[in-house]
């Protein structure tokens, strides 16, 4: 069944669309991650153009994330005051982000850093997650390996404005949260992902958060990241197709479920060799795209 | 059936009153003065029909909405292709299209040709920003180029029909991806090389239904949408862990 995206002028099978949101939902289920940084790729893949993948996975995470949350604050795991000084700085960071975007679409260079975000992204985490799989799997045949210190002292505990974060059981200074949600807030209207897969080793070794409390506080902050990446992208660039994030939706909360039981059975390691595998291979199409001769070397665009 | 006889059976009235016709010596008009493009829409052609007075041979032109178009050209940078110069052009006309009863050269000279932009070597592209004059003709060529890919410029002059030395008819065909908004039908009666009639008639082609709806919202009421948006994805979150509560 074929529907008509009206904001990415593009004809889509329904359900390959509701297939895409459920698979990317699933493997966020299995393992955690926001899986905005699979959704994108995958999307400008069918055809979606670039501007308008990045601003209506924004949308989707959304509703994505806020699910999360919800389950996360019945279990009583997320510090809601840390929430809102990372998304304070993240919503400065996402005007940042959308004012690059917009200043970057109209150079014409917009598809070009996303593409080449997006290779960097994902080659370095593919690689990443990779090695530390591999060396998870190789320490688990090998017992008694050593465990590492959980909390450092450095530079960055003796920045001003200290503030109290009782849930966290933290006193640190609100500048490193700010900083953080401001950096999140900027990748998030560029790329279009939550960054739950940067904020989450940072919450847990630069800010030192128990790591009972980092998936829900991570999950919140990404609600109002991406919803004020959403308003914002829509109100400047006109280029969130609600119609594409809602269908994404649908098939991604039913995913994001099963994911969650099905990974709680398996083997971690194993598994996650099989994301890195697959974050490469889509960092690898996406270089591979951009070297490819295009079929015209011109384009043209009508100015509003 | 009666759609087909319909332009010629009101070209048969106009010729009946011989008042008009000899006020007039060219009268033209299009089946339809409004394509509606739906959710299926694959294209459509407008008849556009007339009558001239006297004899002599009919010219078309079709504009589509004009626009500052911006033609981009790639280069391979450290083995990626990026876009790397540019040209803007001022009000170029998104749809274009001529057509004739004859080969236009042959109907209306060169002079004529140019002042009233019949045939794509005559459209007045100018940019909208400094450029040298290499680059203009280059980019100029590709915006061209470009249009005719997609189908939006013709690759040669349609043709228009006589039925009897009066009466003449053209198909006008747009595909399916169509830019939307007020076009603009030129005819011109020319007579020995030298323009002795025209009438414009302005056609609109708009999008509708829903999908036209939602995009007029997200164009015009944008800070609505994005909260809409926003609202929308907000409830089907809610919704998916209020369903999912006691699986």
């Amino acid at each position: 069944m074929d529907v008509y995206l009206p904001i990415a002028a593009v004809t889509q099978d329904v359900f390959v669309l509701l297939a895409l949101g459920l698979c990317v939902g699933f493997i966020s289920g299995i393992f955690g991650v926001g899986g905005g940084f699979l959704l994108t790729p995958l999307l400008i893949f069918i055809g979606v153009p670039q501007a308008v993948a990045v601003a209506s996975s924004a949308n989707q995470l959304v509703g994505a994330s806020l699910s999360g949350v919800l389950t996360h604050w019945k279990r009583g795991n997320v510090d809601f005051k840390m929430g809102a000084v990372l998304s304070a700085g993240g919503f400065v960071g996402s005007a940042a982000g959308v004012a690059l975007f917009t200043l970057l679409r109209r150079l014409g260079q917009i598809d070009l850093v996303i593409s080449l975000s997006y290779v960097l992204l994902l080659g370095t985490l593919g690689t990443l997650m990779m090695i530390e799989s591999v060396g998870a799997i190789v320490r688990a045949r090998q017992p008694g390996a050593r465990r590492r210190r959980l909390h450092q002292h450095t530079w960055f505990h003796g920045l001003p404005f200290k503030v109290r974060f009782r849930r966290s059981k933290l006193y640190i200074s609100a500048l490193l949260p700010l900083g953080l949600g401001f950096g999140i807030g900027v990748l998030s209207a560029i790329l279009g992902i939550g960054g739950g897969f940067l904020i989450v080793p940072a919450m847990i070794y630069v800010l030192g958060m128990p790591t009972s409390v980092v998936p829900g506080t991570s999950l919140l902050q990404t609600v109002f990241i991406a919803a004020s990446v959403t308003v914002l992208q829509a109100l400047t660039n006109q280029t969130v197709d609600a119609l594409l994030a809602l269908i994404m939706l649908l098939g991604g909360v039913v995913g994001v479920q099963y994911g969650a039981r099905y990974g709680a059975k398996l083997r971690g390691e194993y598994l996650r060799v099989l994301l890195a595998l697959l974050i490469l291979a889509v960092g690898a199409k996406l270089l591979v795209d951009l070297t490819v001769p295009p079929t015209s070397r011109y384009s043209i665009v009508v100015r509003e | 059936m009666i759609r087909r006889l319909a332009p010629a059976l009101v070209a048969l009235m106009l010729l009946a009153l011989p008042g008009a016709a000899r006020a007039q010596q060219l009268v033209a008009d299009l089946t339809s003065h409004l394509v509606a493009i739906t959710t299926g829409f694959t294209g459509t052609s407008v008849v556009l029909f007339g009558a001239i007075e006297g004899g002599g041979d009919i010219v078309v032109v079709v504009r589509g909405p004009e626009g500052e178009t911006v033609v981009r050209r790639k280069s391979r940078v450290a083995g990626i292709w990026l876009n790397t110069r540019s040209v803007a052009f001022a009000n170029v006309p998104s749809f274009y299209a001529v057509l004739a009863n004859k080969p236009v050269g042959d109907i209306v000279p060169a002079n004529l040709r140019q002042v009233h932009e019949i045939g794509i070597d005559n459209l007045k592209l100018n940019p909208a920003e400094k450029a040298n004059a290499a680059d203009i003709a280059e980019f100029r060529t590709a915006l061209i180029e470009e249009q005719q890919r997609g189908g939006f410029y013709d690759k040669q002059p349609g043709t228009v029909n006589f039925l009897g030395d009066k009466l003449f008819r053209a198909s006008l065909d747009f595909p399916a991806t169509v830019p939307t908004g007020t076009y603009s039908i030129q005819v011109f009666l020319v007579r020995k090389g030298d323009i002795v009639a025209a009438q414009t008639t302005p056609l609109i082609i708009s999008q509708t239904g829903l999908e036209a709806d939602i995009n007029d919202f997200a164009q015009n009421r944008s800070l609505l949408y994005g909260l809409v948006a926003v609202a929308m994805a907000a409830m089907a979150g809610w919704g998916a862990t209020f369903m999912f509560r006691n699986a």
